[in-house]
């Protein structure tokens, strides 16, 4: 039986979630409930098989799986109290929650803060609308993934896979590892979407074609699919007359964006930025609505779960805090991505009374080289950096001292300058 | 002797350093580019014979999931994976599994253990 009041609920058990739960019970909070709709904790890393996880965290090598268990053992340790197969259905800004299982059927819940660690969901082939018939044999790449790495199914041979960010890069060896032909990779930009490591140990390692500027234009088959055609598209991103190519193949894998998932934060009300299909938050991670928080790839998407995790212990920190003084009533400035910046997290800082650190994260429109980093309030330079190279595949952190912040009154304007 | 540079992208690490290594022949004796030793290392080694993590799967019995993920404890040269493959495919485990578990002693005579990736639990 669940209680009536919690005075933390995370929602989610993912990295993200399980870390800000740890979070919370390392910061003396008493009674903190984690809900997974999953029978099992760990969320999407449990199909994440391949390596490469930890290093930051836990200074290892570790498949998703075991950087997943690694949180679990810690957030048992610490006394968080867990319950899986439970769906939340709806938040509400006095923090209610309604949420069912088989166990306890329809249960409202009281929290004093909850956190969402809900991650993210795939665009999928509707998203994207390719034109041509509607065959068996087209998955988004981590549908592809949990069948093969968690149900030990194949999903096709011959497989061609659209969109270069990371998952399809896995899954193009992944598959290649389990005897299918992968005939290649189209990235619709001119430059990879993907972590660089992963274009070298995923396509240059098993020979597997990476077509640039390339779209899939066409897909065909009346109950499988028999082919694609895959066309070379010019600097608007439009496929060049004549220059399509028709390539056989049964499976067509689409790894072309995560969208953090906000149905419950949405049906809230609490207010979204545009730019990254997530809440707006402080640089404690809290909401718009007072005492409920935000992160991991349910705030935006981040390119290693390490990040989720450091950001779900961020949120857990933040979310103490509120607990124990209350809302940060100080005066707050926006958060903006200026020249060369696509977005930036959080939305916005407060001036007063930050915790030691704040973080920004952010991603460059187009890759460049030789940068230099500033990030100002007006005329005020709070820090300047310079990098060898930047690309919009891999996120920036920035980390600020609290005090810096202090007294500011104009935006912090964020910007990358060649 | 004639040098020859080689442009790698060090995969230790998600920062994916671009190293230069310069081979006079079958040699490395230069390296630039990276930032930390595991990056000088993983260089040289990449530029006479690429060793890899290999992840996957083993079936397994009386489990929730019907597969259960193992890793090579070490890096294995990046040729044999097929062989490997073959391998680790006639392998069937019985739950319960503890993370860490040895799956195989030797996997494809590189004298490196598969071990299992994660715990899963007997139903």
């Amino acid at each position: 039986m669940m209680k009536k009041y919690y005075d933390a609920v995370v929602i989610g058990a993912g990295c993200a979630g399980l870390a800000a739960a740890v979070a919370l019970k390392k910061n003396g909070i008493e009674d903190v409930l984690l809900l997974e709709k999953d029978e099992e904790t760990g969320g999407i890393l449990n199909q994440c098989i391949h390596n490469g996880f930890g290093l930051s965290a836990f200074g290892e090598q570790m498949s998703g799986p075991a950087f997943a268990q690694r949180f679990y053992e810690q957030a048992v340790s610490q006394g968080v109290i867990f319950r899986t197969g439970v769906m939340v259905t709806k938040i509400s800004p006095d923090k209610t929650i309604v949420c069912s299982s088989m166990q306890d059927g329809v249960v409202t819940l009281q929290a004093g803060v909850i956190i969402l660690a809900v991650g993210c969901y795939e665009r999928n082939s509707g998203a994207i609308a390719i034109p041509g018939d509607r065959p068996a044999g087209v998955y988004t790449a981590g549908q592809a993934q949990k069948y093969l790495n968690m149900d030990g199914m194949m999903v096709g041979n011959r497989v061609f896979i659209l969109g270069s960010g990371d998952i399809g890069l896995i899954m193009a060896r992944r598959m290649r590892l389990e005897g299918a032909e992968v005939l290649g990779v189209a990235e619709v930009m001119p430059y990879s979407n993907g972590l660089p490591r992963n274009i070298q140990q995923c396509l240059i390692d098993y020979d597997i074609p990476l077509y640039l500027s390339h779209t899939v234009t066409g897909i065909h088959g009346k109950t499988r699919l028999t082919g694609i055609d895959l066309s070379q598209v010019d600097e608007n991103r439009n496929p060049i007359p004549g220059a399509t190519k028709r390539i056989e193949c049964d499976t067509l894998l689409l790894s072309v964006g995560l969208i953090p998932e906000n149905h419950l934060g949405d049906a809230c009300g609490i207010p979204m930025d545009p730019a990254i299909h997530g809440p707006r938050v402080d640089e404690s991670y809290m909401t718009e609505i007072p005492g409920i928080f935000a992160c991991g790839n349910g705030l935006h998407v981040h390119d290693l779960a390490d990040y989720a995790a450091h950001q779900g212990t961020m949120a857990g920190n933040g979310a103490a805090a509120y607990l124990k003084n209350g809302e940060n009533l100080s005066h707050k400035i926006s958060v903006v991505a200026g020249n060369q910046v696509g977005y930036v997290v959080p939305s916005y800082v407060h001036t007063e009374n930050v915790m030691k650190t704040a973080e920004l994260y952010f991603r460059v429109k187009q890759p460049m080289e030789h940068v230099e980093i500033v990030i100002r309030s007006g005329e005020k330079v709070i820090r300047r950096m310079k990098k060898d190279h930047v690309i919009p595949s891999e996120m920036e952190m920035v980390i600020i001292a609290g005090k810096m912040l202090e007294g500011l009154q104009d935006d912090l304007i964020v910007e990358v300058h060649a | 002797m004639k040098k020859e540079t080689k442009q790698l992208i060090c995969v230790n690490c998600p920062k994916g350093c671009r190293i230069t290594v310069t081979m006079e022949g079958e040699k490395a004796v230069e390296v630039t580019g990276y930032s930390c030793e595991n990056g000088k290392n993983y260089a040289m080694q990449e530029s006479v014979c690429p060793m890899r993590i290999l992840t996957t799967t083993v079936k397994i019995t009386q489990s929730t999931l019907r597969v259960l993920p193992v890793m090579s404890e070490k890096e294995i040269p990046l040729h044999v994976w097929k062989q490997a493959m073959e391998e680790v495919r006639k392998i069937t485990v019985q739950a319960p599994v503890s993370i860490g578990q040895v799956i195989k002693e030797d996997l494809c005579g590189t004298g490196v253990r598969l071990i299992a990736s994660r715990s899963m639990k007997k139903v």
